[in-house]
């Protein structure tokens, strides 16, 4: 079981054994009665779970995922008013309350019902994987590139069509008419023969009775006017005029503010400490240790140390304050650990191949590699990574007389809500959790470390306390994108075909797949080795893709470049039996002109990386002067199926490609004395408007299974940079980040331009 | 100690310590929550506002400094009767915020280059930008957002629509 992390639990779970199929599809009844007296629509009627209908026929749609800026709230509500037949100038939007009705089980529903293949890899472990199931019913998650594809499906556009049926049953009964002749349009009911036409609320009373059906009739594709539509996201005009309320922006009554320290080896205990001065700090009301932090479960478990928090009556005066604390912390162990040290065990474990554990075994690589004509090898590394979010990490509780208040911006809140019960020793419906619009989350905001201090501090002073982290705090305390090396081989027959794959890389997390490579290539043997890290490990948008996303396209690029083959041909050739992987990358190719000649000192790169359900292909250019790189364009093209909110796509593949592209130009977390060494935006720092490449989108609606959007942008940019790197200047980097590179020392010192 | 400044277009007087910054008197003592904590040291542009027009990191701004003098904040934009400053209304056309956290403090920036310069060159928006960093990483709808947005047609009181409040 302790294997097991979200991502695997997410990708995995629930996929045999019907005994655990769960879901408001599979409760008796119309819940809404009792669910209601919970939530209190106020002047509205709630008619299904996801579905309250006010006396001015105005729809609210009740999104169970949170919002951190992908625009899920309007492509969830998107798929339900289409289905509703709903006006959609009249559809509110709102998130839903951390209860358990609103849980995810579509998760494990969606792959109950479409039967991924499941890797062998992980079959001993179902097991545990089922037993995590069972024990998820505080499971409110939103990550994994999945809430349009589990809850946009099988929750918002089942809730839309009952919630049609219904209203057309309940019209048909009151107007007496065949149920067959009764349809809906914008939020009225119809009934053309005695041109009858009525507002939906005028049935709600009704409706709220009915049972709704759980296998309700859909709308074909090409019937659709909301989905695949251009539509203004609902969230945005909040956040244009400073009113959109951010769990910091909460103020309560007599409240305090706290900031905190964890010891910079991760897991250290105070040995002792020096808080006079602190205390002295005009405004401080308290300096206090918070015990160490255990949580384990299924979904955002942690391990933390102890915390030193200072309360004040503003975070100012606890910020200054807690910089005068000088605290001696416990030894742990890892105090000789650094980056070098870390990669150097890489090194050994990856040729020690101790208990190698094979992901592909595919022909006979042993042989195919003894008889080839050619042969070639690299090794890759990339660093560890924080996640850096706008909105440095902070919540607000106010635990008194047994029970818990939490203001919180998070990725699972029933999964935070529990967590913050069992922590206090309360009962989950002791706790009430608010959870509001995040300033960004990749991952971050999935563990609920943050929100536990909060409500610790708030007990121990016993008044409602809003703690915010520094942002050194948040970059030296998150739970990182692990670093790994990654060895490769390739084997070429006499015609310069791509005939063996060998990779050997440490550490395997989610999701499986990420290694794996689409070319057909005969003989593969894919596999990892254990070399665990006393570094935290954190999932960082498209988690193990943004490693092997830049390895894999980067070695096949190598490849390329080996037989003498153009990059994108040599792909192209080895995808005949990956009709939507070719149509992709042959768009991308087009779209950006991937013939034309470029200048000198100007590069393309090409990258073909499937995630998350999605297929994305990207060409950069770069322009390359003195050494320094500069990405000029990125052209993208995503197959993600049907893209239900197109401009909300495109806004989160320009987003994915930033985020990696940051990391791929920047982002390194290194390690010294066992602690993190970056602190702040200037030693950990970000792409910015000056260095943003253009970006144009191109999405081809291919009619398959709907795929993510939020992180299939982020894998298959820093291979596309390196790639195009080499074009301008024949140097492989396999190494990030690129902005560790001297390109000039490299060409002039050298000569390994061309 | 007490402090006196305007704050978008009111007469404000805080009594605390004169080297507290800026961006936690608007948040703590005037509970104006639009303008955003980032990184506590000048480098990321959420806690951008404006003051006497010009943008600034209210992170690292003493509150004395801005004894006497004109402070506007994302919520001052917005005019007395409720319209959008033509900066905050583009980026709604462009569907620029994805999080939202880093737009108050990158429309602040857009809207003091704007100020200064109605038709600004890439150059410029690049200099004038390169503070706020957004990592939703919107710069490409950014930049479209500040090109769109057409000075001569807007309103006269452009970029402080704030009505004339009177001084206390």
């Amino acid at each position: 079981m302790s294997k097991w992390t979200r991502r695997a639990f997410l990708t995995t779970s629930a996929v045999a054994g019907g005994g655990v199929v769960i879901g408001v599809a599979m409760r008796p009844g119309n819940q809404v009665n009792d669910l209601a007296a919970k939530i209190g629509p106020e002047g509205g009627k709630l008619v299904h779970t996801y579905v309250q209908i006010d006396q001015d026929n105005a729809v609210t749609a009740i999104i169970p995922h949170s919002e951190m800026g992908q625009g899920v709230h309007t492509a969830l509500g998107q798929m339900l008013a289409e289905e509703l037949e709903a006006d959609w100038d009249q559809v509110n939007v709102v998130e839903a309350p951390a209860l358990g009705e609103y849980a995810n089980y579509s998760l494990g529903r969606t792959y109950l019902l479409t039967g991924i293949d499941f890797p062998k890899i992980l079959i001993p472990s179902i097991d545990g994987a089922m037993m995590g199931v069972a024990d998820s019913l505080d499971m409110q998650i939103t990550g994994g590139s999945m809430s349009v594809r589990t809850s946009g499906i099988l929750s918002m556009r089942v809730a839309g069509a009952a919630t049609r049926e219904m209203l057309e049953r309940a019209a048909a009964d009151a107007w007496n008419v065949p149920v067959e002749e009764v349809f809906a349009e914008k939020s009225f009911l119809v009934h053309g023969r005695t041109s009858r036409r009525e507002p939906f609320s005028a049935f709600v009373n009704k409706v709220a009775s009915m049972t709704p059906s759980y296998t309700p009739a859909f709308k074909r594709p090409e019937d659709y006017k909301i989905v695949g539509r251009y539509v203004p996201r609902r969230d945005i005009p909040s956040k244009v005029d400073g009113s959109a309320k951010f769990a910091m922006d909460v103020n309560l009554p007599g409240m305090l503010y706290a900031t905190v320290l964890r010891s910079p080896v991760p897991g250290g205990k105070v040995v002792s400490m020096q808080d006079n001065d602190a205390r002295n700090v005009e405004g401080v009301h308290e300096v206090l240790v918070i015990p160490s932090a255990s949580y384990s479960t299924m979904v955002g478990g942690f391990t933390a140390g102890e915390t030193v928090a200072v309360v004040a009556d503003s975070y100012w005066s606890a910020s200054k304050a807690l910089q005068q604390i000088d605290v001696q912390w416990s030894e742990v162990g890892y105090e000789e650990v650094s980056s070098e040290t870390i990669f150097s065990q890489f090194d050994k474990d990856i040729s020690a191949k101790t208990e190698r554990q094979a992901d592909v075994t595919q022909g006979d690589a042993e042989a195919i590699f003894a008889g080839a004509t050619k042969v070639i090898d690299a090794e890759y590394n990339v660093p560890f990574l924080a996640h850096t979010c706008m909105e440095p990490l902070n919540a607000t509780a106010d635990v008194r007389g047994g029970q818990a208040e939490i203001w919180v911006g998070c990725q699972n809140p029933l999964g935070f809500r529990r967590a913050v019960a069992d922590s206090l020793g309360l009962e989950s419906e002791k706790v009430k959790l608010h959870n509001h619009v995040m300033g960004g989350g990749f991952g971050r905001k999935s563990v609920p470390d943050y929100a536990l201090q909060a409500a610790h501090i708030s007990s121990m002073v016993g008044a409602p306390v809003q703690l915010i982290w520094s942002r050194e705090e948040d970059v030296r305390q998150d739970f990182y994108r692990p670093a790994v090396k990654s060895r490769f081989r390739a084997a070429f027959d006499q015609e310069d075909n791509l005939i063996g794959w060998s990779n050997t890389y440490t550490n395997k997390n989610e999701p499986v797949e990420a290694p794996l490579i689409p070319y057909s290539v005969p003989a593969q043997d894919i596999g990892y080795v254990s070399s665990p890290t006393h570094v935290p490990f954190g999932a960082w948008r498209s988690v193990d893709h943004s490693q092997h996303g830049f390895f894999t396209e980067s070695f096949i690029d190598e490849a390329a470049h080996a037989a003498q083959k153009d990059p994108f041909e040599f792909r192209a050739n080895l995808l005949n039996d990956k009709p939507r992987h070719l149509a992709v990358l042959s768009k991308v190719a087009d779209e950006a002109k991937w013939s034309d000649p470029l200048p000198a000192g100007r590069g393309r790169g090409i990258s073909l990386q499937e995630s998350f359900g999605s297929i994305v292909a990207q060409v950069v250019e770069v322009t390359v002067t003195n050494g320094k790189i500069s990405v000029d364009r990125v052209v993208a093209a995503i197959d993600p199926g049907l893209a239900v909110a197109p401009d909300g796509l495109a806004a989160q593949i320009e987003s994915g490609i930033i985020y990696g592209l940051t990391a791929a130009m920047y982002g390194e977390i290194s390690i010294e004395e066992g602690a993190v060494v970056q602190g702040n935006f200037n030693d950990y720092e970000s792409i910015r408007m000056d260095d943003s490449p253009v970006i144009e989108t191109h999405i081809i609606n291919s009619g398959h299974d709907i795929g993510g959007a939020g992180e299939p942008g982020t894998p298959g940019i820093a291979p596309a940079v390196a790639n195009a790197v080499f074009d301008a200047t024949g140097i492989r980097v396999r190494l990030l980040p690129l902005n560790n590179f001297d390109l000039n020392y490299l060409v002039e010192e050298e000569g390994v331009a061309g | 100690m007490s402090t006196s400044f305007s704050i978008n277009g009111i007469a404000q007087s805080v009594d605390v310590d004169p080297s507290k910054p800026l961006l936690w008197v608007i948040r703590e003592q005037l509970s104006l929550s639009g303008t955003k904590f980032g990184c506590g040291i000048g480098q990321c542009g959420a806690c951008t506002v404006h003051v006497d027009g010009q943008a600034i990191r209210s992170c690292l701004t003493p509150v004395s400094s801005v004894e006497g003098k004109e402070v506007t904040t994302i919520e001052g934009l917005v005019s007395a009767s409720g319209e959008l400053h033509p900066v905050q209304q583009a980026w709604v056309d462009h569907q620029v915020p994805q999080c939202g956290y880093c737009q108050s403090g990158q429309i602040m920036s857009a809207s003091a280059l704007l100020a200064r310069s109605p038709q600004p060159t890439d150059k410029e928006i690049d200099g004038a930008l390169r503070g706020n960093i957004c990592r939703c990483g919107m710069y490409g709808r950014i930049r479209k957002a500040i090109k769109s947005v057409d000075i001569a047609k807007a309103d006269d009181a452009l970029f402080y629509n704030v009505a004339e409040v009177d001084h206390v």
